[in-house]
């Protein structure tokens, strides 16, 4: 070996290709399963959509927007719109839902997580909500049958009672996930400067928990919006509008949906696939808001 | 000044400071000298303090005096209940489940765990920076305004007035003044420090603890904070946990060195208080030989 040999012997730059080896054959191996593990969640999603569009589309837009504002036809098997009140009777028992479970679960969250802690009856409550939860959504409704609907009639109070029994173990256990991402220096910070233990929750801990308590409840929300089970029971299923939120019976665009896909009807048929599209529409936008509530109060920080 | 017992004679209103009312002017009958003398007055008078966490002493027998106007330093290995101790001045213990605090603890002449002491009263004149720099997720003014308006203060010209003397107080005014409505989480460690020390200073404190507060900073933040701190002495009364004993010489006045035995009833390792004195005495002519070998850096 010359000296020259030697040298460029010594100075020849590492090798740092790839090999081939099991090791990297097996990984792409599990890069192509995931991707189709991918694939394989989006097709149903994609598939719903097209269902709902496609069918619900040409209905909704058909002499828009009279589908969203007409009266639901009383004789189901006239063709044509709409569903104002359905869209009216989900908007009034989604939302007074809300105002019952929302400050509910939020208050009750901050006690256990706050004071109650780790002690006994904290510990029960904690459990009966997490019970609370694995409860069907028809149950709910038998409870709100017996307890409410039967004394004081049909009305989108009722329903809206059962789809807060529903949502608050969601909220609750939302609210106490995001008080436990709070870290306690910020608690502390507050202590030290003289703020009570009241206040330090009111103007710290909640407002740092507040992103995501609104998108955790308002995914509750929108699954309530889609509840249909405990709606039949409580709400009734009315055709006209019926802005008065506790008395007669009202409608909901779940009802018209279970009603109407299971007539015999044409029109009535297209009818549930329009009130289809707006049900997805309408948990669409409530999703959309709560990204966005949660954007602007990110942006503050 | 005679000491007097809050337990006892409970309808009595102690005479110097009243922690569950308003605040009021702390008292002013010992003008305190500059420096390290005896007629400094006593602002913590600790007799046989001891702090559990549940069954387990944490913190054996402290039995110290800090004085007004001065900058005092603990120092010693981890372990050694530095920070357990500081954390007994403004009833942080309070919110640790399990700890609790024993013997006696006088905030001039009041007993700080007397019963009808209020932990928040006592937070608003013993103020605390912590080791990480923890600004609220909020804006650089609220965050100084935040101790301002739990005490009650809602006028804005108010608010202004304070928030911009803390802040310049602090000397961080000059960089933040044209954006005092940014989130403070934009701030570097260093000035979040700073804000920090503006939010304690902001609500009126007589003494503001300060746990490791350069820990998380590099060497020109820490010289800031360190400056800082010479300039605050003469307003307030400062107790700094350290582990950085350059820190402790270049800016405190007294120096309390603690250690870590093995307690004897429970079988555990327990801090304990070895020598407290002025600082140039603890560092050039230290009595105990733990002192000694602690800031020769032969141990710990």
């Amino acid at each position: 070996m010359t000296a020259g040999e030697l040298v460029a012997a010594i100075v020849a730059p590492p090798d740092l290709s790839a090999k081939r080896s099991w090791r990297s054959t097996k990984s792409g191996a599990m890069t192509c399963l995931m991707f189709a593990s991918v694939v394989a969640v989006v097709l149903p999603l994609v598939a719903v959509l097209w269902a709902v569009f496609s069918r619900g589309l040409r209905v909704a837009l058909h002499g828009f927007p009279a589908f969203f504002i007409d009266e639901i036809p009383v004789v189901a098997r006239r063709p044509g719109p709409g569903m104002g009140p359905a869209i009216l009777g989900t908007l009034l028992s989604t939302g007074a839902a809300t105002l019952i479970a929302l400050p509910l679960g939020v208050a009750g969250a901050v006690y256990l997580h706050e004071y109650g802690r780790t002690n006994r009856f904290s510990r029960l409550v904690r459990f009966m909500s997490n019970v609370m939860t694995g409860v069907p959504s028809i149950v709910m409704g038998l409870f709100i049958y017996i307890t409410w609907t039967l004394r004081f009639g049909y009305s989108a109070f009722g329903g809206a009672l059962a789809l807060a029994c529903l949502m608050l173990p969601v909220v609750i256990g939302a609210t106490e996930q995001m008080l436990k991402l709070v870290p306690d220096h910020l608690r502390e910070a507050s202590y030290a400067v003289g703020t009570s233990k009241s206040r330090t929750i009111m103007a710290v801990v909640l407002p740092a928990a507040a992103p995501g308590i609104v998108s955790g409840a308002l995914l509750a929300v929108a699954r309530a919006a889609g509840e249909t089970a405990p709606l039949l029971f409580a709400v009734g299923a009315a055709t006209a509008y019926n802005p008065n939120l506790f008395v007669e019976a009202n409608t909901a665009l779940s009802i018209q949906i279970f009603g109407n896909a299971t007539s015999s009807f044409v029109g009535a048929q297209d009818r549930a696939w329009g009130a289809a599209l707006t049900l997805v529409l309408l948990t669409f936008l409530i999703t959309l808001v709560a990204r966005f509530v949660t954007a602007r109060f990110a942006r503050r920080r | 000044m005679a000491p007097q017992d809050l337990n006892k004679g409970s309808d009595v209103e102690p005479p110097a400071v009243r922690l569950a009312g308003p605040p009021r002017p702390a008292p002013t009958a010992n003008p305190p000298k500059k420096g390290a003398g005896p007629a400094a007055s006593i602002i913590f008078d600790l007799e046989k303090l001891e702090v559990f966490y549940g069954a387990f002493r944490a913190v054996r027998e402290v039995t110290m005096q800090i004085f007004k106007n001065e900058i005092t330093a603990f120092i010693g290995p981890s372990g050694c209940g530095k920070t357990t101790v500081l954390r007994c001045f403004n009833r942080m213990h309070d919110v640790t489940p399990g700890a609790r605090v024993a013997g006696g603890l006088r905030y001039h002449t009041a007993d700080l765990y007397g019963p009808r002491v209020s932990a928040t009263e006592v937070r608003r004149r013993i103020g605390m920076v912590f080791q990480k720099p923890n600004p609220f997720p909020k804006s650089i003014y609220e965050n100084v305004a935040f101790g301002l308006r739990s005490k009650g203060i809602r006028s804005k010209d108010d608010l202004d007035g304070i928030v911009e003397k803390s802040l310049r107080s602090a000397a961080l005014w000059e960089e933040v003044k044209d954006r005092l409505r940014a989130s403070a989480l934009g701030l570097s460690g260093g000035q979040q420090q700073r804000l920090c020390i503006a939010r304690t200073i902001a609500v009126g404190p007589e003494v503001v603890l300060m746990d490791e507060p350069c820990s998380a900073l590099d060497p020109v933040a820490t010289a800031r904070i360190e400056e800082l701190m010479r300039d605050l002495k003469s307003n307030f009364t400062i107790v700094i946990v350290t582990h950085n004993m350059q820190q402790a010489a270049r800016v405190s006045d007294r120096t309390a060195f603690f250690t870590t035995e093995v307690d004897a009833t429970f079988g555990r390792r327990t801090g304990t208080l070895v020598e407290y004195d002025e600082t140039n005495r603890i560092f050039s002519n230290p009595h105990d030989e733990r002192t000694e070998n602690y800031i020769t850096g032969r141990f710990g």
